[in-house]
């Protein structure tokens, strides 16, 4: 019944939500990178309400409700909370350059719409469009994995990938279980935020840079 | 209550219990005890109908996994329940321990009998975070290195994995609607799928379970995790999840497989598969920690069943046989390199030597479970891989020469292991140190049962298995 308007406001907040993925690529500061966080679990937990009204599900707004206390408020706060805590100033220890990774990022999100849109062809518009967008929120993430060091960074680009799929799940008309599975995600989120948290407050290790636990690798002597 | 439910909830009831007993040794016999319960549920399944119930179903694949889950189960609780004392656990430690265990028990029986792929999903992640709990255990910075890398890893896989869930949902919507996560409707209903949609879909699973089966390129996260925490995780490990992950595989496989105007799945699996066992097999040279050289062992096996699948044809039933005949004779390898090391204080491969001098109950078990392992008769691996490579000759001559360079080369190294642990002169023992036959015991019940498997399998389940590689598009 919303007809355009409904696929216009979905597209919006998708591409905000990718436009997002690439400021948390280049952000060097770990504030900074929490902050960009907590702005893209605020689109998307927008993004889910808007599904909710666009295809009647209230399911979904439970869903929004849940990402928005958990990525917007719960996990930032957490996460600000104890680099505060530790006094930690530190930097995203990029392992990539800047630029280099922009342009790895601009090359992802091409690939994604090359993969997508071909293999979609039967699909409607906002399906295939909505994947296009979710699957290269999912590659930027992963890509900001493997270009950070720092253990919190890795784990906010995990995050992002899973806000990804977060935008693919509530984008799939009447995808049953909607609700149960990004709950299902976001548990597994936070246990592993849980985890890096424990990991610092541990200070066994004094650095976030996660080189620092390779030196620990079980093959040596 | 339906039975599949039964199997799962019930070890979770006891990780409830056993979460609240604070004595260390109570928990462990009643760890026992609820792993043969458990046991004995899944058995009874072979008596149930095949079908949907809710959101689980039984069928001819998942009804061998199961079984051999659980014996892998109780017999992992008798020889933890021995090793207990030497693992060094404080109390809190020990319920969390024995707790994760059996959340681990019913959240891989839930992946195996889930029909819903949402739910098969949740199940993996489930039994993932389990893992990640007890590999952690000993909170050694290797422990913590393992576990870390094992969560991003394996998040990552299973992330991919959900997204390839998803876009299996967006393939059925529009012809089953809202029953679109349902295998059993997945399954009937892929012909009319969008093929675009379900290709990507394919991709999607293959990788993200694919982690965590162990298969290249995101292997790395299991010779660590196997290598930390108490043996007995890396028996289950490797005795389970890595087949919970292949039958969700195996399950998108199929679907995909229903579609006409896919592309073939086949050589997805064959080139990871390959890899992962080339890999793998020269990989397993100058290991200098057992337990990683063991785990390096699992992603070459992996990638053998993955190879086998991909052939397809009389490959596909070599390709069960292998899963069940590594859960088996792997978990029999960790159990007895688990006691070594506590023999010896220390899980390095040059402090552990001539086991069958000094130890002979199980020196000669580890012997045989490694000579089974790499593929010698007269155990299961020998008929499986006896299988993969007769039809690989017939179907595909070119992979002969890998498939050949990739068995051989593992089971050189494998052999050359198999010398240093077990014979020799012996390496000193630690003091008061001694073997159990509790601990030995299900070593060789293992070895026993590989052997019965390959030798005399039950028609029942040889006729079972057959139609279960039918089910495998």
């Amino acid at each position: 019944m919303l007809g355009n308007l409904a696929y216009d406001i979905a597209h919006l907040l998708g591409g905000g939500v990718l436009l997002i993925s690439f400021m948390l690529l280049y952000q060097r500061r770990l504030a900074a990178v929490i902050n960009a966080f907590a702005m893209q679990g605020v689109l998307v937990a927008l993004a889910a309400a808007w599904q909710g009204i666009a295809q009647g599900e209230p399911g979904l707004f439970l869903t929004a409700a849940i990402a928005f206390a958990a990525k917007a408020v719960a996990i930032p706060l957490a996460l600000r909370l104890v680099l505060k805590r530790l006094d930690l100033e530190g930097s995203a220890e990029p392992a990539l350059g800047i630029g280099a990774t922009m342009i790895g990022g601009v090359m992802l999100v091409a690939l994604a719409i090359l993969v997508v849109l071909p293999a979609t062809a039967g699909a409607h518009a906002l399906a295939r469009e909505d994947l296009a967008l979710a699957l290269s929120v999912v590659l930027l993430g992963m890509l900001m994995m493997i270009s950070r060091r720092n253990a919190i960074a890795q784990v906010i680009g995990l995050m992002g990938v899973e806000n990804g799929l977060l935008l693919a799940a509530i984008g799939a008309a009447g995808m049953p279980l909607v609700v149960e599975l990004s709950t299902a995600a976001l548990v597994l989120m936070l246990a592993v935020v849980a985890a890096v948290i424990a990991l610092l407050m541990r200070e066994r290790l004094q650095s976030l840079d996660t080189q620092a636990l390779h030196r620990h690798r079980g093959e040596q002597g | 209550m339906p039975l599949p439910w039964a199997i799962v909830f019930f070890p979770w009831l006891g990780a409830l219990v056993l979460a609240a007993i604070p004595n260390g040794r109570l928990a462990a016999r009643v760890n026992i005890g609820v792993s043969a319960v458990s046991l004995v549920l899944a058995l009874t399944a072979f008596g149930e109908p095949a079908g949907l119930s809710g959101w689980t179903h039984l069928d001819a694949l998942n009804l061998p996994l199961l079984a051999v889950g659980f014996v892998v189960g109780l017999t992992t609780a008798v020889y933890s329940a021995a090793t207990l004392d030497a693992e060094g656990l404080d109390a809190l430690g020990a319920r969390a321990y024995h707790a994760a265990f059996q959340i681990f028990m019913g959240a891989q029986a839930l992946a195996l009998l889930a029909d819903n792929l949402g739910v098969m999903w949740v199940a993996i992640e489930i039994a993932t975070i389990a893992t990640v709990l007890m590999v952690a255990i000993h909170r050694t910075p290797a422990a913590i290195e393992a576990a870390w890398k094992f969560f991003i890893l394996c998040g990552v896989g299973i992330a991919l994995a959900l997204f390839g869930t998803i876009l299996l949902y967006v393939a059925a919507q529009p012809v089953l609607g809202e029953a679109g996560l349902s295998w059993q409707a997945l399954n009937g209903a892929a012909a009319q799928m969008d093929a675009g949609l379900l290709n990507l879909a394919f991709v999607f699973l293959l990788v993200g379970y694919g982690t965590k089966s162990g298969l290249v390129p995101l292997h790395s996260w299991l010779p660590d995790a196997h290598a930390e925490g108490p043996t007995a995780i890396s028996a289950v490990l490797s005795g389970l999840l890595l087949n919970a992950a292949m039958h969700a595989v195996l399950r998108g496989k199929s679907i995909i497989g229903g579609n006409p105007d896919t592309l073939a799945t086949g050589p997805f699996m064959i080139a990871l598969g390959l890899a992962s066992a080339l890999l793998a097999s020269l990989a397993l040279w100058r290991r200098a920690d057992a337990r990683r050289l063991f785990a390096w062992s699992s992603i070459e096996h992996m990638g053998l069943a993955a190879l086998a699948f991909g052939i397809g044809g009389a490959a596909t039933l070599a390709g069960l046989l292998h899963m069940l005949g590594h859960s088996l004779i792997k978990s029999a390898i960790f159990f007895g390199v688990g006691q070594a090391s506590i023999l010896k204080g220390s899980q390095k491969m040059a402090a552990i030597g001539g086991l069958i001098a000094s130890h002979p109950g199980l020196g000669w078990g580890l012997a045989l479970a490694i000579a089974g392992i790499a593929g010698l008769p007269p155990f299961l691996l020998f008929v499986s891989e006896f299988g993969l490579v007769a039809e690989a000759m017939a179907t595909n001559p070119w992979l002969a020469l890998p498939l050949g360079i990739a068995l051989l080369t593992a089971a050189a190294a494998l052999v050359s292991a198999l010398q240093s642990l077990c014979l020799g002169a012996p390496t000193p023992d630690v003091q008061g140190a001694r073997t159990t036959v509790a601990a030995t015991l299900p070593l060789w019940l293992h070895l026993g049962l590989a052997v019965w498997l390959a030798l005399a399998m039950p028609a029942f389940l040889a006729s079972l298995l057959r139609d279960a590689a039918g089910l495998i598009r």
